[in-house]
C-alpha cells in the first residue's frame, strides 16, 4: 500500500557507529510532509547524530536514508557568519538575484527588519537565533531540522521563540524535526514525539492536542513521556 | 593607549566644569622626556662624548641639515623601494603558498613540511648564500626582505585557514553554499584576523631584514647613510638613521592597525 504523498523523511534500519561505539542502532523513521516531529532523549542518545545524518553532514552510515527535496537547518548556536551583515547571512547561498529583498522579507517574519544591516555579533542570543531561523526558512525547505535551537536561550526568550516557531511552521508548513531534551517544548510544538534511547526509538507519542496549546494542557501527557525517558515524576515530586 | 586617552579627553561630551586645564601631557610621557633631558645634560656637561653618542640637539640639527640637502630623502626613497619590492615578492609567495596549503589537502601534504622546516632557519643567516647566489647588488637585499616577509605571512595565513570553525562550514554546506562560496564567505574571512597578525610580523621582519641587508655593500639608502657616518664618527647621523628606521616601523604598524580596524569592524560590539 503505497502512500500517495512522498514522505519528507524516510529512514530504514539506520545504523551508525563511531569506532566500537554504536550511536544509532536500527532507526526507522518516517515524517509526513508538513508534520512536526520532536526527537526527545537524554544527551548522548544519538538524536543530534540522527539530525546530522538527515542534514547530509554524515554519509558514512548503514541503512537507508531518503530526504527528498530541500533541507534546511538551525543549530543550537546560531552559526551566523560574524563578518557578513545580518541580511547577507540570510541571502548568501540562496543564489537569487534579489537577495536583499528576499532577506528583508524573511527578517520581517521574525520581526528583525531593523537589524538587517547590523553585524551579527551585536545581536542578542534570541535575535541571533531568530536570524538563524529566518535563514533556514528563506530556503523554503521541505524539511526543517532544528537542533536544540532554544537550548542556549533564557527561559523568557525561549517562550517567545516557541510561539514564533509554531507561527512560522503554520505559515510555511515544512516537515519539522526538532531535537530537544525539553519535554514541555516537545509537547507544546510537536504532532508526534519520538523518544530515543541508546540509539533506538523506544517510544512514540501522538500528541493530538488542539493548537495553540497551553502549558496546562500538556501536563497530563507529560507524565507519560517522562516515564518513557525513565523519569518517575511521582518519585521526583 | 595614549591616543585613546587623548581622544576621550578631546571629546566635547566629556567636558565637565572640572576639566579646566587645556593642555594635559599624559603621565606616561614623564620618564621618556626625562631620559632625553638627562641625555642632553650628559652631552652638554661633556660626560657623554660626541664620538660615543651625539646630543639630542645635535641629532635634531643634523636631521634638519640632512633633510634640507636632500640626503635623507634620497636614502629614504631607496630604502622604501627595497622594502616595497621585497615585500611584494615575499608577500606574493607567502600568500600563494599559504592559500595552496591551507585550502587543499595535497597542497598541505606537499608544501607544509618543507616550509615548516625552512622556517626554523634564521633567515638573516642566509646572507652568505644570498651573496653567492645574487651578488652584492640589489638582489640579495630584496631576497632577504622577501624571505623575512614570506614566512610569517605563510604561517599565519595557513594557521588562520586551519582555525576556521567547522560549525560554520557545516552550516554553509547545509544552507547550499557551493565550494567557492564556502571559501570566499566562510574560510577566508575567518582567516583574516590571524593573517593580519602575520602582516604585522611581516612588516617588522621586513624592516629588520632591510637594516641587515643594507650592511651588505650598500651604496645608497639609509644603511649606507649610517655606515658612511660611522666612518666619520658622525654619531649624530647614525642616530638620525636609526630614528628614521624606528619611525618607518611605527608607521607600517599603525597602517596595519588602521587596516585591522577597518576590515575587522564586524568585531565591534
Amino acid at each position: 500500500m503505497a502512500s500517495p504523498v512522498k514522505p519528507a523523511v524516510s529512514v530504514r534500519g539506520l545504523h551508525k557507529a563511531f569506532g566500537a561505539r554504536t550511536v544509532l542502532d536500527g532507526i526507522d523513521l518516517e515524517v509526513e510532509p508538513g508534520e512536526f516531529v520532536a526527537l526527545l532523549g537524554r544527551s548522548g542518545c544519538g538524536k543530534s547524530t540522527l539530525l546530522r545524518i538527515l542534514a547530509g553532514l554524515d554519509r558514512e552510515v548503514g541503512g537507508e536514508v531518503e530526504v527528498p527535496g530541500t533541507v534546511s537547518i538551525a543549530f543550537q548556536q546560531p552559526r551566523l557568519l560574524p563578518w557578513r551583515k545580518v541580511w547577507r547571512n540570510i541571502s548568501l547561498g540562496l543564489h537569487k538575484p534579489d537577495g536583499r529583498a528576499v532577506a528583508l522579507k524573511a527578517l520581517e517574519e521574525v520581526r528583525l527588519t531593523d537589524h538587517a544591516d547590523a553585524w551579527p555579533l551585536t545581536l542578542s542570543g534570541g535575535e541571533a537565533q531568530r536570524v538563524s531561523l529566518a535563514r533556514a526558512l528563506v530556503r523554503e525547505p521541505d524539511l526543517l531540522l532544528l537542533d536544540e535551537p532554544f537550548g542556549a536561550l533564557d527561559a523568557l526568550t525561549r517562550l517567545a521563540m516557541h510561539h514564533l516557531v509554531e507561527d512560522l511552521w503554520t505559515r510555511h508548513k515544512p516537515a519539522v524535526l526538532l531535537v530537544t531534551h525539553d519535554v514541555d517544548e516537545a509537547l507544546l510544538l510537536a504532532d508526534r514525539i519520538l523518544v530515543l534511547d541508546e540509539g533506538r526509538v523506544v517510544a512514540t507519542h501522538h500528541v493530538g492536542l488542539p493548537r495553540p496549546r497551553r502549558r496546562a494542557s500538556v501536563v497530563e501527557q507529560r507524565t507519560r513521556v517522562l516515564a518513557d525517558l525513565g523519569v518517575d515524576v511521582e518519585e521526583a515530586a | 593607549m595614549t591616543l585613546s586617552i587623548a581622544g576621550v579627553a578631546a571629546r566635547p561630551k566629556t567636558a565637565t566644569p572640572v576639566q579646566t586645564r587645556k593642555f594635559r601631557l599624559p603621565l606616561r610621557w614623564i620618564s621618556p622626556v626625562a631620559l632625553v633631558l638627562l641625555w642632553q645634560l650628559a652631552s652638554s656637561t661633556g660626560v657623554l662624548s660626541p664620538d660615543k653618542l651625539a646630543s639630542p640637539l645635535t641629532v635634531a640639527e643634523s636631521a634638519g641639515e640632512l633633510i634640507a640637502d636632500g640626503q635623507l630623502g634620497e636614502a629614504f626613497a631607496v630604502s622604501i623601494t627595497r622594502v616595497l619590492f621585497g615585500f611584494l615578492i615575499g608577500g606574493f609567495a607567502g600568500v600563494v603558498l599559504g592559500l595552496a596549503s591551507g585550502l587543499s589537502r595535497w597542497g598541505e601534504t606537499l608544501l607544509d613540511p618543507p616550509v615548516q622546516m625552512l622556517r626554523t632557519l634564521p633567515h638573516l643567516g642566509l646572507i652568505p648564500l644570498f651573496i653567492l647566489w645574487f651578488g652584492i647588488g640589489e638582489e640579495p637585499k630584496l631576497a632577504l626582505v622577501a624571505a623575512g616577509v614570506a614566512f610569517p605571512l605563510y604561517l599565519n595565513l595557513h594557521a588562520g585557514i586551519r582555525q576556521t570553525d567547522p560549525g560554520l562550514v557545516e552550516a554553509a554546506r547545509v544552507l547550499g553554499y557551493n565550494r567557492f562560496e564556502r571559501i570566499v564567505h566562510v574560510v577566508l574571512p575567518s582567516a583574516v584576523p590571524q593573517t593580519l597578525v602575520g602582516l604585522r610580523i611581516a612588516f617588522g621582519t621586513a624592516w629588520l631584514s632591510l637594516i641587515v641587508a643594507e650592511q651588505i655593500n650598500a651604496d645608497a639608502g639609509l644603511g649606507f647613510l649610517i655606515n658612511n657616518a660611522r666612518e666619520f664618527l658622525r654619531t649624530d647621523v647614525v642616530v638620525v638613521g636609526l630614528v628614521v628606521y624606528a619611525l618607518l616601523g611605527l608607521t607600517t604598524d599603525a597602517l596595519v592597525r588602521l587596516l585591522e580596524r577597518r576590515i575587522l569592524r564586524w568585531r565591534a560590539r
